[in-house]
Parts: C-alpha cells; sequence; structure tokens
C-alpha cells in the first residue's frame, strides 16, 4: 500500500498552522489510528481526544476534510485515494491544542435544562410501553459528540448567539423530556424564550452530520416548534399533540425549574 | 513553590463512570459538599461502551427469578472466590437500583405489559438484563450525569489525579492532580476520598479497554497503603473483534449470543458442545436441538453452552483457535444471521450492526463475526467493606471496577452495571458517614509531599533525550499480552515480573517533547506507573495463584484447587515507594459464609 499524507492543524488560541505528516498506510485503518501512529512516532505532543475508538462515546469529533466526522469511525480507504486528508479541530468551539476543542459551552447548556419530573415511583416500578418510550430513546440514543453543534448555522458563524440559543444537541434533549411519559415539568416557554428555539431555521445540517442517524430536525426541533407555538389557536399544535396522545399541564400549573 | 489551584470538599470522587456518578449522587442527596474528579470529559467513561444490559432479579420476564437465584449465578459464575456479602448485597438491591434510574429519566426496552424488559446473558439462569438495544452504557451514564447535573455537583473534567495524600495518622487527607488542558496542577483536600476509576485492560495488546483504562485507582490506592487483592483474575472476553487489526478488540456484545447467536470453528462446528465443564454439565445443554428450544422457552432445554460464563467460553474459543480451527484472521465465527431475521438483529443489536458495517464492511444479517477474546474486565481491586466500600486506608472508599471481591474469580456479564450502582451508592453512603463523623475543617496538605508528587510527574520535561512514553507502552503491552495473557505459566510469569523491571527503569528515564497543555506523550508518562504497579500485581498474583480459576488460567495447573480455592491473594506496599516500592503479597483465608447463604448454593438447579 502507499503512503498516505495527513494535513493536521496544530496551534492554540493564540494561532496555528497545518503540519504534514507522511506514513505507510495499513489495511483497515481509520483516521483515529493515523493520529495515533503519528503520536508514538513523530509527535507525542499531537493534542487528540477520544476514549472508546467504536463511535460510541463521541469523544474524537474533529473536521476531516472539512466535515464534522469522529475520527474513529472514518476509514480511510473511504477518503479520496491518493489526496491529503485535511484534520482539523471543530470550528464551532474555541481550540484548547491542536484537535482539542473546548466544548464547554455544551455542559454550560446542559446545566440550564429543566430537570426531569416524574410522579412518584409505584410499588413495582413504572409501567410504560415500548411504542411510548420508543420516541425518547431514538433521542437518548446521542452521544454527545457535539459535531450537530459544530454545524449549525446558528453558532458557527455567530458566536454571539450562543447565550441565547441552546443548539441542536439540546433541542433533541428538550423533544425527549417534552415527550418522556413520565414527565411532568413543562418546558414551552423556557425552550422559547431561553433555548432560543426559534432561532433554528430547519436547514437540517445538524441531522446530516449525526453519527448515530438522529431525526434531530424531523423528529425532535419541527415537533418541538410545533408544541411551543400558542397550543389555544395553532391547528399543526393541535394535530401534533392528538398524534403524540399526551396532554401537558398548562406551564402555570407545572413545576418549571430553570436554574 | 508557587501557590498551586486548591479546592476542599467533604468527599471528592476520583473517576465519573456508572460508580462514580452513582456515589457522588448519593453524597450530594446526603448534603454533604461533594466534587467529581476526571480524566475525560463527563459522560465518556469507560461505562458508556457496557452494551448488553444490567443484571437485576426483577423477575419481569420468569417469575421465578429472585435475588437468591440472582446470588447463586454471581458465586458459581466466580468460582466462589467472591465475597459473599458484596455478592448478597449486589444481588439484593441491585432491582432497586435499576428502578431508581427511570426516576431520573432512564428508558428502558419494555415489556408486552409495561415493565422493564430482560434479556438471556451468559451464566445467569433466567433473563435478566435491564437493556436499551445494545447501547445500555450510554442510557446508565447519561442518566446518572443527567441527575448528577440538575443536582449541581461540582464537576473537574479532564482533571488527573497523579497520587493521594495521607494524615499522620495514616488517614485521606486529599489528592494532588492535573488539569489537561493546561497541564497545572491542583489539589484537594477533603474528608473522604471514594476511588471509581474502572479498570486496567490498556496494559495488554487486544483489549476492549479506551486509553484511561490505566489502573490508576488500584495503583494510588496501593501507593496511600490500602491493600489489593485477586489481582490475577482479569476477565478475557470471549467475543472481541479480531480484523482489521486496527480494530483488534473492540468489544462484540453478549447479546449476540443472549438473542441466539451461536460460535462455529472452520469446519462448521457448534464447538462449544465439546466444552461443557462438570461444574456446569447438568444445567447445560447436550443437543443443538435442545438448546434451540430454550431460547423461546427455558422450561422446554437447558442453556446453550454458548451462554456458559465468559471464562469459560474464552478459554474454549483459544483451545479451537490453537487446534487449527479457527477463521481466517484468527478467531472464530460468531454466526447470528443465519438464526435470526435481518429486521431482529438490526433492531436487537443496532450498534453491532453498525460497527460492523463500518469498521469491517461486514453485514451481520448476512455473514458470520470473526471474534476471539480480548481484555476486559479486572475482578481483582482495592479490598473494601462489603457494606461501605472502606479500605484499609481511613477516608479511604472504593466502588466498581477498581474494586475487588464482588465477582470473585470471573464475572458474570451484566453484573458490573449493576455492581456500579448498588456499590457506588454504598461507597456514597459510607464516605458521607465517615466524613459527617469529623466535623470542622479539612486536615492541612502536607506541602512538601505535594511538591514532590509535582516534580515527579513534571521530571519528564528536565530531560533532554530519553525513552518515548509511547515506545515503553507499547513494548507492555505486547510483553503482558504475551506472558501475562489469557494462558499463563509459571516460566513466563518469572520472566514478566523481571521485565516489568526493566520498564520501571525505563519509565524513570521518560523525556517528552512540548508544553504541559494538553500534551498526550506526557499524560502518557504519568499513567505509565500506575500500569507498571498493576501489571506487577497482576503478574504476581498469577505466579501464586498456582491453579486455574475464572480469570486465572495456568497451563501448568489446569485445575482448581480446592486449597487455593480458600484464599484471597493480597498485595501491599508496606514500606511504601510508589511504584518502584517493594510489593508484599500474601495469601489470606475467604470470609466465611454463613450457612443460610451456603445453604442457596447447593441447592439443585430447577
Amino acid at each position: 500500500m502507499s503512503d498516505v499524507i495527513m494535513n493536521i492543524w496544530r496551534g492554540d488560541q493564540n494561532g496555528g498552522d497545518f503540519e504534514q505528516y507522511s506514513l505507510p498506510a495499513q489495511e483497515g485503518e481509520v483516521v483515529l489510528d493515523v493520529i495515533h501512529r503519528i503520536q508514538a512516532t513523530e509527535a507525542p505532543d499531537l493534542a487528540c481526544r477520544w476514549n472508546c475508538k467504536a463511535g460510541k462515546c463521541g469523544s474524537c469529533s474533529a473536521e476531516v476534510n472539512g466535515k464534522p466526522r469522529l475520527m474513529c469511525m472514518t476509514r480511510m480507504d473511504q477518503l479520496p485515494e491518493g489526496e491529503p486528508v485535511t484534520v482539523t479541530p471543530m470550528r464551532a468551539f474555541p481550540v484548547i491544542r491542536d484537535l482539542v476543542s473546548d466544548v464547554s459551552y455544551n455542559f454550560e447548556k446542559a446545566r440550564e435544562v429543566p430537570a426531569f419530573l416524574p410522579p412518584p415511583r409505584p410499588e413495582g416500578g413504572y409501567r410504560m410501553m415500548q411504542e411510548d418510550v420508543e420516541r425518547g430513546q431514538e433521542f437518548r440514543k446521542c452521544i454527545e459528540c457535539y459535531m450537530c453543534q459544530d454545524v449549525c448555522h446558528v453558532i458557527r458563524d455567530h458566536e454571539e448567539n450562543k447565550t441565547a440559543y441552546a443548539g441542536p444537541r439540546f433541542f433533541i434533549r428538550y423533544a425527549e423530556l417534552e415527550m418522556h411519559p413520565l414527565d411532568t415539568n413543562d418546558r414551552r416557554e423556557y425552550v422559547r424564550q431561553e433555548a432560543g428555539l426559534g432561532m433554528c431555521n430547519i436547514t437540517k445540517c445538524c441531522t446530516e452530520v449525526c453519527p448515530e442517524h438522529i431525526k434531530i430536525t424531523d423528529n425532535a426541533i419541527i415537533p418541538l416548534k410545533e408544541r411551543v407555538v400558542d397550543a389555544d389557536f395553532d391547528p399543526v399544535a393541535w394535530l401534533g399533540r392528538k398524534i403524540l396522545r399526551r396532554t401537558k399541564r398548562t406551564p402555570a400549573e407545572a413545576n418549571v425549574q430553570p436554574k | 513553590m508557587a501557590e498551586l489551584e486548591h479546592h476542599e470538599y467533604d468527599v471528592i470522587i476520583i473517576g465519573a463512570g456508572g460508580a462514580g456518578l452513582r456515589a457522588a449522587i448519593e453524597a450530594k442527596e446526603r448534603g454533604l459538599r461533594v466534587a467529581l474528579v476526571c480524566k475525560s470529559l463527563l459522560g465518556k467513561a469507560h461505562t458508556v461502551m457496557a452494551e448488553g444490559g444490567v443484571a437485576a432479579a426483577m423477575g419481569n420476564v420468569y417469575a421465578e427469578d429472585n435475588w437468591k437465584v440472582h446470588f447463586r449465578d454471581t458465586m458459581r459464575g466466580g468460582k466462589m472466590l467472591n465475597h459473599y456479602r458484596m455478592a448478597e448485597l449486589h444481588a439484593k438491591e441491585s432491582p432497586d437500583r435499576v428502578q431508581e434510574l427511570e426516576e431520573w429519566g432512564a428508558l428502558f426496552d419494555r415489556t408486552k405489559d409495561g415493565k422493564i424488559l430482560q434479556r438471556d446473558f451468559g451464566g445467569h439462569r433466567y433473563a435478566r438484563l435491564a437493556h436499551v438495544g445494545d447501547r445500555t452504557g450510554l442510557e446508565l451514564i447519561r442518566t446518572l450525569q443527567q441527575k448528577a447535573v440538575s443536582m449541581d455537583i461540582d464537576v473537574f473534567m479532564e482533571c488527573k489525579v497523579v497520587r493521594l495524600l495521607t494524615a499522620d495518622d495514616g488517614s485521606i487527607s486529599g489528592a494532588v492532580a492535573y488539569w489537561r488542558p493546561t497541564g497545572e496542577f491542583v489539589t484537594f483536600a477533603a474528608k473522604s476520598v471514594v476511588l471509581a476509576t474502572g479498570g486496567v485492560g490498556k496494559s495488554w495488546k487486544f483489549t476492549s479497554n479506551s486509553w484511561e483504562g490505566t489502573g490508576d485507582g488500584h495503583a494510588i490506592a496501593m501507593w496511600a497503603g490500602a491493600e489489593l487483592i485477586d489481582m490475577e483474575c482479569v476477565q478475557f472476553h470471549p467475543t472481541g473483534m479480531v480484523w482489521p487489526l486496527s480494530v483488534r478488540g473492540i468489544l462484540v456484545t453478549e447479546g449476540v449470543r443472549g438473542d441466539g447467536g451461536v460460535l462455529r470453528n472452520s469446519e462448521g462446528d457448534r464447538f462449544m458442545f465439546k466444552y461443557i465443564a462438570d461444574m456446569f454439565k447438568d444445567e447445560t445443554a447436550s443437543s443443538e436441538e435442545e438448546a434451540d428450544k430454550w431460547y423461546d422457552d427455558h422450561t422446554a432445554g437447558r442453556r446453550p453452552p454458548e451462554l456458559l460464563p465468559r471464562d469459560e467460553v474464552a478459554r474454549s474459543i483459544n483451545a479451537e483457535v490453537k487446534a487449527g480451527r479457527g477463521s481466517p484472521h484468527g478467531g472464530v465465527f460468531l454466526d447470528i444471521a443465519s438464526r435470526r431475521s435481518a429486521e431482529v438483529i438490526r433492531r436487537r443489536l443496532p450498534s453491532m450492526y453498525h460497527q460492523f458495517m463500518e469498521l469491517a464492511g461486514v453485514d451481520i444479517t448476512r455473514e458470520a463475526m470473526e471474534v476471539g477474546p480480548t481484555c476486559h474486565y479486572i475482578m481483582g481491586g482495592v479490598r473494601v467493606d462489603p457494606d461501605t466500600g472502606a479500605t484499609s486506608v481511613p477516608g479511604l472508599f472504593a466502588a466498581g471496577e477498581v474494586s475487588g471481591g464482588m465477582h470473585g474469580s470471573n464475572r458474570l456479564g451484566g453484573n458490573s452495571l449493576s455492581d456500579l450502582l448498588v456499590f457506588g451508592r454504598r461507597a456514597g453512603m459510607g464516605a458521607s458517614d465517615y466524613a459527617q463523623g469529623r466535623p470542622g475543617g479539612v486536615t492541612a496538605l502536607d506541602q512538601t509531599l505535594v511538591q514532590q508528587y509535582v516534580d515527579e510527574a513534571l521530571e519528564p520535561f528536565t530531560r533532554e533525550t530519553g525513552e518515548n512514553p509511547y515506545d515503553i507502552q507499547h513494548d507492555l503491552q505486547e510483553m503482558m499480552q504475551k506472558n501475562v495473557g489469557i494462558i499463563r505459566t509459571e516460566s513466563e510469569l518469572d520472566e514478566a515480573l523481571e521485565i516489568l523491571e526493566t520498564f520501571k527503569e525505563r519509565t524513570r528515564n521518560i523525556a517528552v517533547k512540548g508544553g504541559r497543555a494538553y500534551n498526550p506523550g506526557w499524560n502518557l508518562a504519568t499513567d505509565l506507573p500506575a500500569m507498571l504497579t498493576v501489571s506487577t500485581c497482576v503478574a504476581k498474583g498469577a505466579r501464586d495463584r498456582r491453579e486455574s480459576r475464572g480469570g486465572q488460567t495456568r497451563e501448568d495447573f489446569p485445575m482448581p484447587d480446592p486449597e487455593m480455592g480458600k484464599v484471597n491473594f493480597v498485595q501491599s506496599q508496606p514500606s511504601g515507594g510508589g511504584f518502584t516500592g517493594e510489593i508484599k503479597i500474601a495469601p489470606e483465608p475467604l470470609p466465611q459464609m454463613p450457612d443460610d447463604l451456603r445453604a442457596l448454593l447447593e441447592e439443585a438447579p430447577k
């Protein structure tokens, strides 16, 4: 097999540049394998975040040839042969060093989510039907790789929006809680006013990059938008509630606990 | 010395996987000041990789199931080396711990009448594993993480603890750590410390463990005066991926076999029927026909041999490969494609489907997988009091994989997620009670010692030239795989112990390049001392336990020895000295099991 050529961004918040590494190709390798080989030989200080190396933890997100990818699930033989592979950190977040970004924005948004609030657990446990948990289970597949956040136009090109916008990862979290069979908290006003749901203009970029193939836009954001519009006057929201077979308490009745 | 960043808490918890999060939730609920300190980002710990499920005798699928059967299965699976009290607490409390997760938002797969669905796994008499497809660990860690976040628990992410600190009276006083993003050091003073650092698998070449599995908790506990037990008992999971080479070791869930998958050799034989040990003969099917009836109705036949405990299956695969009946890449075939519909496979095993499709180009709904044993879990660990998680160091507690005793010489699948919940909570209680029993402030840290530990960690920066930490890690992994792998012999273990001493010398001569901010080479240099301490303990234990039992298999002592089955091998460092200090090993009698529990083990299987 021929050599692979990697153009890897090296630097920190003060700036940086691409460095080129050339090494022999090996069968079946993913981008993360090549990064690890570079660390073990030429550049032991090349920073990259990773854990499971099996697409389950969402740590190794970066931009490969300009597109957000999990490095552990991107096979080298699926990239254009003979061309250099460019790897950069996720652009929507501040860089720490090399391929590692500061994703603390996401942990701040997680702290703002009003908590799950079920009724007390009955003797023998809760009863829920499979068809009622499946909607939430789709969103709970999320591995928090934050690539949907990285690619979202609302914050990728507009740092100033971050304070008022939770982003797709948290819209699926809000959708999950809204559709949870046991939850009694009503977050509709909160999602509209504090999480900036209205700023999303449904370009579906988030859905396209999701490594778990969660239909973020169709199954979470759009239903969520329908729910937060005025419940009394909007026929779409009315229909949505019918389809979802659930009645929510009004915000006034619900025990909303935003931080 | 420049003033270091410093924090004071009642309880600090090191590690934010299932056990650490559960401990933190418990301590916070009891009103203590709590901090979680973890090496990675929150939610990325090894728990996230658990696939098949969490074992709890809820009896939702088979009403016959109860804690007594679960206790018996766990003890037999561990070949009776388990601490009976841990196995008892675990079997009794895990149903409540699983149901509690639903109060915090978890969404398990359901039975037809809306209860939590349970699946079959190796060594469990009844379908017992609560699960969400094959991503149960993700559900568990996310639920605990979201609960912890809603409680406003302080989290120090990407912060690696290098040493624990003790006071003059030997009790715990705190810890020294550094922030990976900056390389700056930080000290924690606390009344109690809970270790929940997980396992040690990164010291082997083929492993399901991530970079984090370097045995930090085992090592810092021993360096601080705690005891480790049964470190020789390492679980090689029977089914890891074997090809392509770069993904070798990645886990293939036991759920594949629980849901009907079978193992075949290159001749197409379902070879597990040849390897049923006497201990399991009465409850294992003797023909394919009988085994296949069992999947639909557990009363119509006995269990398929593919669902024997993991140690039995791993050794059998190893034997088939050795006999020349392996698959093209040195494993065996795991076939579910010919046994279940594509729709069922994709619904029950979605991440296995994606993992093989994307990493190996194999469609598991059409073709068999190639699998082989991979280093997965350490049963041995820090010796703890079963009820509180207390170690022999006052104020130091441990829970989860870093603790020892619960699983004996071999862990059943699904028993680790329940272990995390049951003993995470108990260690959180133990650490809280201990802290509340010490009114007033925290003990002042020994600044001379703090300085010494900081200097030791930074030493690799002081050398212009020296060893590359990656080379040492690579050599360690090769050596442990070869000399202290799934099958062991005395001469290879003696050789391993000699080579480990040379690795320790090399580690004292590491030179790293670059700065301190997010420098993986330096980070590895600070992981290596723990890896070497733990590897030494595994090799020492494996040499002294001259028998085969569970996760300890000796070619030169192929049978269990009833006398060895009565002892734990306890390791400690009485004269200190950190990773180059001398390690003492001695057998000590197992705790005496009360008669009422013993009677449960002797009951005939129903």
